[in-house]
C-alpha cells in the first residue's frame, strides 16, 4: 500500500536509497545536497540500511570510490552538487567509460563565481556530455520515482551506464510536498538483487577495467559506447511500464501538456514547468492554443521523438535554467533546435535564459513569454532568439 | 582625551554575524589587530575560505581573493609569486584544509611558500551543518557520525600542525587556542609571528588555531571552552612544532 508522506526532496531521495539498499555509499557533504547524505548517514548508523558507509574527503575521492566499489560488484551511490560535481568531472568520464552503474541524485545548484547555492542547472549541463544517463525531476515524487527507476535503467544489462537523477537545489530539495511512498519490499523487489557483470576478482574470469587504448581501438571503443547510448531510450520505456504498474504513475521520455493542438509551447526542465503549467491552463481559458514539454531523459537526448512532438507548432520558447557560454544559446535550446532541424515545417524557436543562481521564476515570466509567442505568431517577426528574463537593467 | 582602545583599522564597521560563541569572530579580530600593530594593512590580501568564514570579506577591511574550497594555499602561491613584496594569508577550516585541500598545503609548505596560513580547528564542517571531519574526535557525534566517530571505518582525528612540521619546507609551525584570555594572547603572538616569518622571507608559516562551534557542537560558549580545555587541547596539544629561525630576533 502506498503511503502518503509530506516530505522534502531530500527526505524522498534519501528515502528511495534507504529502500534500495545499497552495498556502498562514498559520500563529502555540500549544500544543498548534504541533508540527503546525512540522513542515509543515519540510517547506516540505525541499521536501517546494510550499506557500507565511506565518509571521504572530497568528491574527487567520492566518485573515486564509487568506482573501485562497483568494479568490484557492488550496487553504489553517492549523491552530489555544484562545486562537488565539478571537482567529480574527471571521474564522470572513467565511471561512464568503466561502464559502471553508480547512481547519484544531483540536487541542481549553480556554479561559482561569483558564489551561490542556489538552483539552478549549470552543475548537470556542465556533465551532460560525459556519458551519464540523466533524468530530471520536477518535485519530489519524480525526483523518489526517477531514483527507484535509475537503478533498473542504469544496471540493465544492455545499458549498464552511471545515472543521474536531478532536482532543483533548495526549491525542491528543501520544501515539503505531498508525496507517495511505496513499500519498502515493493521497490526491493522492482529494483532486484544487484546483478555485476565482470566484476573484479572473480578467478574464473579475470579482468582489467579501463586499461590504455591508442590509435588503435579508441574510436571503436567510442562507437560502442555511443551504440548503447541509442539502447537507453527503449529501456527507459521499458522501465516505466513497469513502474506504472506498482505505482500507478506514468513516466516518458518527456512529458507534454495541451501540446497535441498546441500552436504555442514553452520547453522547461524540472520544478518551473509546474508553474508555468498552471499560466498554460490559464491561456487555454482564454481560448489561447498553448502547451508543454519538459524533458525527462536528457541525456541521452530523444531527439526524434522530441522533433516529432513538437513538429506541428507555430512557435516555441526553450526556457534555461543554465547557459552555455560560447555556444550562444542555452544547452536545452540547441538540443531543441537539432531535434527540430531535420523537419522542412518547423516552429521558430526562441529561448530565454531565467532563474540563475536562485532567481525566482514566477508565472508573470511565463505569461511574458507565452504573450511574446502570441505575438511572433500574429506578425511573424521575432524580438530577439535570446534573451534574458528576470534580469534586473 | 586619549583614547587607548579602538576598533582595529582592519575591521570594516560591520557587526560579526557569526553565531554567538563562534571562534571566527575572535579569530578575524585576533588577525585584524596583528596587521593593525605591524603596519601591513595596505599591502595584505587575504584568502577567504569555503566554510563559514566565507564572508571574512565582510569583515576584512583589505583586499580578499575568494577561490574553490581547498584551493587557497595554491591560490596564495599564485599571488605571492606574483606580488612578492605583499603580505599573504589564507584563512582555512579544517574541511577546507584537512579534507578537501590537504594535497595544496602539503605541496605549498614542501615548496616553501613564502606564505602564512591560519588554520581553523572546530572539529567539524561548521557551514554545511556540522558533519564529521578528518580532525573530529574519536567518540565526537556529527551529523554524519550519530554515533560518534568510529576510527575503524572513519579514522583518527588528523594533526596537521604535527604533520606539516614533518616537512623540511615548512618554516614556522604552531598551534594555538582562543579558548581563554591566556591563550588568546599566545595565540595573537603566534599570529604575529608567522606574519613576521613572511615578512622577514623565511619561507611558509602556519598557525593552527583551537575555534569552538558552539552550534554544531550543541553546547553553550562557556561549554565549548571547557570542551576545547578538557576534550581538545588533550588530543591536539598547544605549541611550536618548528621554529627554523628561533635564532633570530623574531
Ligand atoms: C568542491 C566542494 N565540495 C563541497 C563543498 C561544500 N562545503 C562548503 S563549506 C564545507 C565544509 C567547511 O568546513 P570547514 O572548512 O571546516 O569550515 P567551517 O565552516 O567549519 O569553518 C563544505 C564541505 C564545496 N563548497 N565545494
Ligand atoms: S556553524 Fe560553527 S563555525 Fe559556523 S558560524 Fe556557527 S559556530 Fe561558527
Ligand atoms: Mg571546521
Amino acid at each position: 500500500m502506498a503511503k502518503i508522506v509530506a516530505v522534502t526532496g531530500n527526505e524522498a531521495v534519501a528515502n528511495a536509497l534507504k529502500q534500495v539498499n545499497p552495498d556502498v555509499c562514498a559520500a563529502y557533504p555540500i549544500t544543498p545536497q548534504t541533508e540527503m547524505m546525512q540522513r542515509f548517514s543515519s540510517f547506516v548508523s540505525d541499521g536501517k540500511v546494510k550499506t557500507e558507509i565511506i565518509l571521504v574527503e572530497s568528491e574527487h575521492s567520492s566518485m573515486s570510490a564509487c568506482v573501485g566499489a562497483c568494479a568490484a560488484g557492488g550496487r553504489v551511490i553517492t549523491a552530489t552538487s555544484s562545486q562537488g560535481l565539478a571537482l567529480m568531472y574527471e571521474i564522470l568520464y572513467i565511471a561512464s567509460g568503466t561502464r559502471l552503474p553508480i547512481v547519484m541524485p544531483v540536487v541542481n545548484r549553480a556554479l561559482s563565481a561569483p558564489l551561490n547555492i542556489h538552483g539552478d542547472h549549470s552543475d548537470s549541463m556542465g556533465a551532460r556530455d560525459t556519458g551519464w544517463i540523466q533524468l530530471w525531476s520536477e518535485n519530489a515524487q519524480e525526483a523518489y520515482d526517477n531514483t527507484i527507476q535509475a537503478f533498473r535503467i542504469a544496471e540493465h544489462m544492455d545499458i549498464r551506464l552511471p545515472i543521474m537523477i536531478n532536482m532543483d537545489g533548495f526549491i525542491i530539495s528543501h520544501s515539503i510536498e505531498r508525496m507517495e511512498y511505496l513499500d519498502d519490499d515493493q521497490v526491493q523487489n522492482f529494483v532486484g538483487e544487484f546483478k555485476s557483470l565482470n566484476p573484479l576478482l572473480d578467478l574464473e574470469h579475470p579482468v582489467s577495467y579501463g586499461p590504455l587504448i591508442l590509435t588503435d581501438y579508441y574510436m571503436e571503443f567510442r562507437k560502442a559506447q555511443d551504440d548503447v547510448e541509442s539502447k537507453v531510450p527503449g529501456v527507459v520505456l521499458d522501465v516505466a511500464k513497469d513502474f506504472e504498474k506498482l505505482s500507478g504513475r506514468t513516466y516518458g521520455l518527456f512529458e507534454t501538456y495541451r501540446l497535441d493542438d498546441a500552436e504555442i509551447a514553452l520547453i522547461i526542465l524540472n520544478s518551473a514547468a509546474g508553474t508555468s503549467k498552471d499560466v498554460v491552463d490559464e491561456f487555454r481559458d482564454k481560448g489561447i492554443k498553448a502547451g508543454l514539454l519538459k524533458p525527462r531523459l536528457y541525456r541521452p537526448f530523444p531527439y526524434k521523438e522530441i522533433g516529432e512532438a513538437l513538429k506541428h507548432l507555430k512557435a516555441v520558447c526553450v526556457l534555461d535554467r543554465a547557459d552555455a557560454f560560447g555556444g550562444s544559446f542555452g544547452p536545452v535550446y540547441m538540443d531543441i533546435a537539432t531535434s527540430l532541424y531535420p523537419y522542412k515545417e518547423r516552429p521558430v524557436l526562441i529561448n530565454k535564459i531565467y532563474g540563475l543562481g536562485g532567481r525566482d521564476y514566477l508565472p508573470d515570466h511565463a505569461k511574458l513569454v507565452l504573450n511574446e509567442l502570441v505575438e511572433l505568431v500574429g506578425n511573424g517577426t521575432v524580438k530577439s532568439y535570446k534573451e534574458y528574463i528576470g534580469v534586473r537593467e | 582625551m586619549k583614547k587607548i582602545f579602538q576598533r582595529p583599522e582592519s575591521l570594516k564597521q560591520e557587526p560579526f554575524r557569526y553565531c554567538p560563541g563562534c571562534g571566527h569572530s575572535l579569530i578575524h579580530r585576533l588577525i585584524a589587530e596583528c596587521i593593525d600593530e605591524l603596519g601591513i594593512r595596505e599591502r595584505v590580501i587575504g584568502i577567504a575560505p569555503v566554510g563559514c568564514a566565507v564572508f571574512a570579506y565582510d569583515y576584512f577591511n583589505f583586499d580578499i581573493l575568494e577561490v574553490a574550497h581547498g584551493r587557497p594555499p595554491a591560490a596564495a602561491t599564485g599571488l605571492k609569486r606574483t606580488l612578492p613584496d605583499r603580505v599573504i594569508f589564507s584563512y582555512q577550516g579544517d574541511g577546507d584544509l584537512a579534507a578537501i585541500g590537504t594535497a595544496e598545503i602539503i605541496h605549498a609548505a614542501n615548496r616553501g611558500e613564502d606564505i602564512t596560513v591560519f588554520f581553523i580547528n572546530n572539529t567539524t564542517y561548521g557551514m554545511t551543518g556540522g558533519q564529521m571531519a578528518p580532525t573530529t574526535l574519536i567518540g565526537q557525534k556529527t551529523a554524519t557520525s550519530p554515533l560518534g566517530r568510529d576510527p575503524k571505518t572513519a579514522g583518527f582525528p588528523l594533526r596537521m600542525a604535527e604533520l606539516l612540521a614533518t616537512i623540511e619546507g615548512a618554516s614556522y609551525i604552531a598551534r594555538v587556542s582562543v579558548d581563554s584570555y591566556r591563550n588568546l594572547i599566545d595565540a595573537k603572538k603566534a599570529v604575529l609571528k608567522a606574519f613576521r616569518y613572511q615578512m622577514e622571507q623565511k619561507g611558509f608559516s602556519l598557525v593552527e588555531i583551537l575555534s569552538p562551534c558552539p552550534v554544531d557542537w550543541k553546547l553553550s560558549p562557556k561549554e565549548s571552552q571547557i570542551r576545547i580545555q578538557n576534550e581538545i587541547i588533550p588530543i591536539y596539544p598547544l605549541g611550536t612544532f618548528k621554529d627554523a629561525y628561533q635564532e633570530s630576533t623574531l
